[in-house]
């Protein structure tokens, strides 16, 4: 176990450099290649004095070694200042949209996922024969068709003339929140369907060629039970470090769904601010979901290490 | 690889050979002609590509920008497609879209490809130090949500075309980087590779010359299922705002749809739907069997 100890430990303080490059990219592009903003802020009449003023505010007087020490300040305290356009702190606009985002894709993501592994699960049984080959048609034609077009066409029929689902907006609180998640919910689902059957499927299928899969037919096991007792379980850590790799995405939130249906969402502050311009709070985004991202994939490097022990560690 | 290492050999040494004719990419070819499906994909891109060059030339659908009719009139006799707000005509724009539609593409492609073929390779030939500053700064690169990152690279700088490559090329390397870096560590001690060492060749010979024509087909595949990303994501920066300007896209004209729609107009959108679908099936099934035809260990996996 000493070996996994020292590899856990060197994967943590691998954090640490690529923490420090998501930073550069960030500084990079909005304090190096955009330029100064302060004219954009301010409109086309302010005068000198005003923009000087502005720059000492914003922290973007000092040289461009310490605006980046300042960037790489924030992604390890979370103090991302304030917003340039409704001067809250970013940190309060964030936690304020965790929980419209959460109460939209984690039951999109629990749906959809055991809709997919139930679907990949049923046509890996019948691999080769028509339902398959249906199926897999489906998911590729399913997926060539924008995901704007989707949001368009289910808000127009189902909410719109059929008046079936709220056409936008939400409020806070359980069961309040239902009527306006419900069909971001469904559009998620069947957004995430035809890339997520194939993927699973393809983990499965690599499951079903191994060695152990042949001795238990061998041995007379009905291909039924071979599948759900032996193929599924070794396929779970695939699937699983696949999922784990999905959540920081929930905390984003998604982006298209939650503009779209005006949710208060992450997402939703995102886009906004992009429409607005606001710097500081799509650098704090860039950097959290980086943050969320390199974590999770640590953890999820660690869960694949010990929950397979043919992982060898490097 | 779909030939055995000696017949490799055969190949880099004796130029004249008979046996050089069944190349890799010979051998693909017969395998990718057997399967109708994807011949038939191939036949729709190359369809599409034209489309998209003449109109490009100003040959087909030149006058989009006319009014041809009154405003939002419906799909008929007259137009096909219908016309939009201004009276203009869909069908033309449909078409017009391609070129932006195809090029998005082939640009971002163009810009993905030397920046990933390049780093991979030298961090899967070199290894060391190399691969480390790579694999740190590609794992950096994607730690960000790639919807980030192409939102603030389209953000700053400002609406148009230009910014539509340049902001997929960069967000879209990461992947075909790790693949090439991974192919060429495979192929960087077989023998052919020694083989050219001894008569001499050094490590810019040996890398672009018989390393990186060996893992070239992983380009090809990149370069297919690029087409259909970049489409697609065409639409999501026009949504947003941060798309083509001054002429008709697929992704602007379906986001023209979202104030349409409660009026009862789906000429639009489901013309530049159709026209996006059928050309991003054909590279999804296209790139797919050019996997399984170029790549044949991946056979069957998917």
């Amino acid at each position: 176990m000493g070996s996994t100890g020292s590899y856990i430990l060197r994967r943590v303080l691998y954090l640490i450099p690529v923490l420090l490059g998501v930073c550069a990219i960030v500084f990079l592009l909005f304090n190096v290649v955009a330029g100064d903003p302060t004219a954009l802020l301010l409109g086309k009449h302010a005068s000198a004095e005003q923009m000087a003023e502005l720059k000492v505010q914003l922290g973007l007087d000092k040289s461009l070694f310490m605006q980046y020490i300042d960037i790489v300040k924030s992604a390890f305290t979370f103090d991302f200042g304030r917003s340039w356009s409704t001067k809250q702190t970013i940190s309060s606009m964030l936690a304020q949209g965790a929980i419209p985002s959460l109460t939209l894709t984690l039951p999109a993501f629990v749906i959809s996922t055991i809709l997919a592994v139930l679907f990949a699960t049923l046509v890996a049984y019948y691999r080769g024969k028509g339902i398959d080959l249906f199926v897999r048609i489906s998911c590729i034609a399913m997926m060539s068709i924008s995901s704007l077009v989707y949001i368009l066409v289910f808000q127009n029929v189902l909410a719109y003339q059929l008046g079936l689902f709220e056409i936008s907006g939400y409020e806070f609180g359980f069961p309040d929140f239902v009527p306006y998640v419900a069909l971001p919910i469904i559009i998620w689902v069947v957004l995430s369907l035809g890339p997520d059957i194939r993927f699973y499927r393809t983990m499965i299928l690599d499951e079903i060629y191994q060695d152990y899969v042949r001795t238990a037919r061998a041995k007379g096991l009905s291909e039924k039970k071979i599948l759900l007792k032996h193929v599924l379980r070794n396929a779970l850590i695939p699937i699983i470090t696949y999922l784990v790799n999905q959540l920081p995405f929930l905390l984003l939130g998604s982006l298209l769904l939650e503009s779209f249906f005006s949710i208060p969402g992450l997402g939703g502050i995102v886009i906004t601010a992009l429409n607005s311009s606001d710097f500081p709070v799509i650098k704090a985004m860039a950097i959290l979901s980086a943050v969320a991202y390199i974590v999770f994939t640590l953890l999820q490097d660690i869960l694949y290490t010990v929950a397979d022990p043919r992982v060898k560690l490097k | 690889m779909g030939m055995s290492k000696t017949e490799v050999l055969v190949n880099n040494t004796q130029a004249s050979d008979p046996l050089k004719g069944k190349s890799l990419w010979i051998d693909a070819w017969q395998r990718l002609k057997k399967d109708k499906v994807a011949v038939a994909c191939l036949i729709i891109v190359i369809l599409y590509a034209i489309v998209a060059v003449l109109s490009g030339v100003g040959l087909i659908a030149a006058d989009w920008g006319a009014e041809v009719g009154p405003s939002y009139a419906a799909p008929g006799a007259d137009y096909w497609f219908g016309t939009d707000i201004f009276g203009r005509d869909v069908l033309s724009k449909v078409i017009h879209g391609s070129q932006v539609a195809m090029s998005v593409g082939l640009i971002s492609s163009l810009i993905a490809i030397p920046i990933g073929v390049t780093l991979g390779a030298l961090a899967g030939y070199f290894g060391g130090w190399v691969d480390e500053v790579i694999v740190w700064f590609y794992t950096t690169f994607s730690s960000i949500p790639q919807i980030m990152l192409l939102m603030s690279i389209a953000l700053i700088l400002g609406k148009g075309i230009n910014t539509v490559y340049i902001a997929l090329g960069l967000t879209s390397w990461v992947g075909l980087c790790r693949l090439i870096r991974g192919e060429v560590m495979k192929h960087k001690n077989r023998e052919y590779v020694q083989a050219a060492g001894a008569i001499g060749a050094g490590h810019g010979r040996k890398l672009f010359k018989h390393i990186i024509p060996n893992v070239s087909h992983i380009v090809i595949i990149f370069t297919s299922l690029q087409f259909q990303i970049a489409i697609k994501s065409e639409v999501i920066l026009s949504y947003l705002g941060l798309g083509v300007s001054g002429q008709p896209s697929w992704g602007t004209m379906i986001d023209d749809a979202k104030l349409e729609l409660a009026r009862g107009v789906w000429w639009q959108l489901a013309g530049a739907t159709l026209a996006m679908f059928v050309v991003v099936l054909a590279f999804n099934i296209l790139g797919d069997a050019l996997r399984d035809a170029l790549d044949p260990k991946l056979k069957g996996k998917d």
